[in-house]
């Protein structure tokens, strides 16, 4: 807290010396409003929406993808996309819907919700926070630019080597993808250590672990899972660039090389993003159900700890992704067992919120049917995944449109209507007017009936014994009504999704034509500390600094109890909540480096592959930022709060910069930036 | 909220930045780099250890593996780049004793002795690149070396330039009592590296491939 909680102590404005700029240095960004204030802020809740943005563009992108690949699926003998041509769509369809839609919308909500929900101001590094935006938007533009360099990568999303050498893709899709995920590993990695860094430090006084909600405990889960998944997969492709740009011998066979070591790496990474995936949804499920079944979360330690344990089983499975690579007898046991064990923590979730909803006063919003629609698909995906825990079973599924039905359900059904269910449930709080609940129900059962229409016969397919990433089959195989079935479940799903972005638009101008004001503190009387606050939220987020004496402290402020112990409402929420309205609140300043230093990424990456001296002016963009990051102090010294030494504010500054780079970056620096930011 | 609690608020947690866990957030995001680092190093180590006796019999050293590394060489620089260790210690402790002028010589000491184990890791490679014609792409054993050394050698270097940032960019603002925790951050980093490169000296020097 200590970073950002200062009073401006006198009017601003007053005798800023003038000081002679060294070059480069920029000005300090100060518009709060338009396009430019979005692209230096620093503040959570802006970078959670750009991330939202960001990801529905990508979520367009690879959407747009799926239906090429479902038209060209719909008949047999399809000619519509080459074997080659399907093989980079179908790869760049998984890579953007995992890479850079679900992990940027699981993302969106950690950013914008957890610093609300546990009552701070703000991350604990607000500009690395920016930062971790902007690496992760170029590393997505960079990746899809490979449309228009030589096409897309061609090896599937977890793109095993030494398929994915250069001798079987000669082209620079695989470069691309390497190199881009590897920047957008960055981003993630960087996200983590603040996030995990705020959620530890800076609680207010009384929320303690146990008070935090559950949608907070989950998302701490997942950024301890990126803090040590991101590294493996990072070593993966750092050593699948060199063998690709430099030719080392990583996955070479002809020198020797083991064919399982990619996989290996890529799964030690891949199981537990499988839960960076599903745990932030199970976390908005854990929010939006006690809301509108009127009851606490039921079990809430149990929430807890099957979510830990959840993170702690997720790195001992990975190898059931490889039953038929021939790891023998003995590993193919353990991880079957391991893997049917995995499970039961996931059952408990289950469990629990039926629980909830068991005896409850339901409300059935859009927001509580998509995460009902969470539970009962997810219940399906998860009940497919103890399938291939048998391992003889999965040897016959392996790679077949079983697996792509199971991991559909998983990753879109559970996922993917959890970020829907958040989307209609925080709504009203990051914009201030509501979703239209009934255009809402019409993009609910379109997306669940198109959902089930898609992936359901996917079931059957790969039990006929279709195998996935094939372009195309024979009418004699019988795969041709399932398919179109198929196709035609995806245009549903497409429509839906049309429904939902119209909603936005048609919601906002109804809310606009009716002149009605912004919506309520708390439209759905619901019970964390994001509600307890004006919408759309200010952005200082809290007027002062909430005590904390309970779980579900917003709603026991609501509530009370009679002589007879029943529930009785003791205030309402615009009685309990802030209104929002301080003005005396200091906050950090926005900043240009961030975006200056992702930049250079992707141009360093661009010089990887096609030409090193572009490198060059890659390294001084990067360069530029970092030192530029350095010297500017986190706040801004115009702002006026002169009142002794700052001594916590080095606390950004150097953390900050720490890990930029793998750690580079000098800690030298923050020692300079308190004493003497040098662009006074 | 009233400019008075405003004020007392942030007089409660002046001087000392509160936090939860009662460790700074540098210090904890320094940790949580730190570890996650470890699974970098983890994953570059199984890598190597997979292809540690991989050595087809086309290269020059086929059998005589063992004989490429020159054992006393890399053991003296290991030696320095512990001692650089012992030196960090010292300089956090003068720092901590505000005693500037030792904080910055001892940080240099280390700096310097940093910079020998970078000299003596170049030496190396050039030796085997030039004596014993081992490139970057002569086999997997060569490509996992280099790539596993060549990873803790960029961390020594980044270490390097923090020291050396710590010295040179506290010159107007001095090296005080107050920029200890600083000090103590880019310490944990050096130790860090230090202790990886104890792991990857034992795993890829010591023990015989033969």
């Amino acid at each position: 807290m200590a970073i950002i909680e200062e009073p401006l102590a006198i009017g601003a404005g007053d005798h800023a010396p003038v000081v002679e700029r060294p070059l480069g240095d920029l000005t300090r960004p100060q518009a709060t409003e338009g396009w430019k204030s979005w692209l230096t802020t620093v503040d959570h809740k802006k970078i959670g929406i750009m991330y939202g943005v960001i990801a529905i563009v990508f979520f367009v992108i690879g959407g747009f993808e799926a239906l090429l690949i479902r038209i060209q699926l719909a008949t047999p003998n399809g000619t519509f996309l080459s074997p080659d041509v399907y093989n980079q769509v179908f790869t760049m369809h998984g890579v953007t819907m995992i890479f850079l839609v679900a992990m940027p919308l699981g993302a969106a909500f950690a950013n914008y919700l957890l610093p609300l929900q546990i009552g701070a101001r703000d991350v604990a590094f607000p500009r690395m926070n920016a930062l971790s935006l902007w690496i992760f938007l170029f590393g997505g533009i960079f990746i899809n630019t490979s449309w228009m360099l030589g096409g897309g990568a061609d090896g599937g999303w977890f793109n095993y080597a030494p398929n994915a050498g250069v001798v079987f893709s000669p082209s620079h899709g695989i470069d691309f993808y390497a190199l881009g995920l590897q920047i957008t590993g960055i981003a993630s990695l960087v996200s983590a250590i603040n996030l995990i860094t705020t959620v530890l430090n800076m609680r207010p006084k009384g929320m303690n672990l146990m008070r935090m909600p559950v949608f907070t405990w989950m998302n701490l889960v997942v950024q301890f899972l990126l803090l040590f998944a991101i590294p493996v997969i990072s070593v993966a492709l750092f050593e699948l660039t060199f063998d690709r740009l430099f030719d080392a011998n990583f996955f070479n066979p002809e020198a020797g090389a083991d064919p399982l070591l990619w996989q290996h790496l890529f799964w030690i990474f891949g199981h537990p993003e499988v839960y960076i995936l599903i745990l932030p949804s199970f976390g908005i499920v854990s929010e939006v159900i006690p809301t509108f079944s009127r009851k606490p979360i039921f079990g809430y330690s149990f929430m807890v700890a099957s979510g830990i344990t959840i993170g702690f089983m997720g790195w001992g499975v990975w190898a059931h992704h490889m039953f038929v690579s021939g790891i023998g007898p003995i590993s193919v046991a353990a991880f079957s067992l391991a893997t049917m064990f995995i499970a039961v923590p996931t059952g408990v979730k289950i469990l629990n919120w039926l629980g909830t909803i068991w005896g409850g006063r339901l409300r059935f919003t859009t927001a509580m049917m998509f995460a009902v629609g969470v539970i009962s698909m997810f219940t399906i995906g998860g009940l497919s995944g103890v399938t291939h825990s048998i391992a003889p079973a999965d040897t016959q599924q392996t790679d077949t449109y079983y697996i792509v039905a199971h991991f559909h359900y998983v990753v879109f059904g559970g996922t993917l209507l959890g970020f829907f269910a958040g989307f209609y449930f925080w709504w009203p709080k990051m914009f201030g007017y509501m979703l239209n609940e009934r255009t809402g129900k019409w993009n609910f059962w379109l997306q669940i009936v198109g959902f089930n229409v898609t992936f359901g016969p996917m079931h059957i397919l790969g039990l006929q014994g279709m195998s996935r990433r094939i372009d195309t089959y024979d009418s004699g195989f019988g795969f041709g009504f399932w398919n179109l079935v198929a196709s035609i479940g995806a245009f549903i799903i497409a429509f839906s999704v049309l429904v939902f972005v119209w909603n936005i638009y048609a919601s906002r101008k109804q809310w606009i034509a009716d002149g009605r004001p912004n919506v309520g503190p708390d439209p759905w009387d619901a019970r964390s500390l994001e509600w307890m606050t004006a919408s759309p939220t200010p952005e200082h987020n809290f007027d002062e600094e909430i005590e904390v004496e309970s779980l579900d402290e917003f709603w026991h402020r609501k509530y009370g109890y009679d002589e007879n112990h029943n529930v009785i409402r003791i205030a309402t929420s615009e009685e309990v909540a802030q209104d929002g309205s301080a003005t005396d609140v200091h906050l950090p300043s926005p900043s240009y480096y961030p975006i200056v230093l992702a930049l250079g990424l992707p141009i360093i990456a661009y010089g990887l592959i096609f030409s090193l001296w572009l490198c060059i002016p890659g390294a001084a963009l990067l360069i530029w930022g970092m030192v530029g990051w350095i010297f500017e102090h986190p706040d801004d010294p115009n702002a006026a709060h002169d009142h002794g030494h700052d001594d916590h504010h080095d606390d950004e500054g150097d953390g900050a910069t720490a890990e930029l780079e793998s750690g580079d970056a000098a800690e030298a620096d923050t020692t300079e930036t308190d004493e003497e930011p040098a662009n006074v | 909220m009233s400019s008075a609690t405003a004020t007392a608020e942030v007089e409660a947690d002046h001087g000392h930045p509160e936090t939860n866990s009662g460790i700074s957030n540098n210090k904890l995001a320094m940790w949580l780099f730190l570890a996650s680092d470890c699974l970098l190093f983890g994953a570059l180590i199984s890598t190597f250890l997979l292809y540690r006796t991989n050595i087809s019999d086309n290269t020059p050293f086929s059998s005589a593996v063992d004989d490429v590394f020159d054992i006393p060489f890399t053991s003296l620089s290991s030696f320095v780049l512990l001692m650089s260790s012992l030196t960090m210690v010292l300089a956090l402790s003068a720092v901590n004793r505000d005693d500037e002028r030792s904080g910055r010589i001892w940080l240099l000491t280390t700096a310097f002795l940093g910079m020998i184990f970078i000299g003596g890791q170049v030496y190396e490679f050039t030796v085997f690149a030039t004596e014993y014609d081992l490139g970057y792409s002569t086999n997997t054993w060569t490509s996992a070396f280099y790539t596993l050394t060549g990873f803790h050698g960029v961390h020594v270097s980044v270490g390097i330039l923090l020291l050396l940032g710590t010295v040179f960019g506290t010159r107007k603002s001095g090296l005080g009592k107050e920029k200890a925790e600083n000090v103590e951050l880019v310490g944990l980093y050096w130790h860090f590296v230090d202790i990886v490169w104890v792991i990857i000296f034992t795993i890829v020097y010591l023990i015989p491939i033969g």
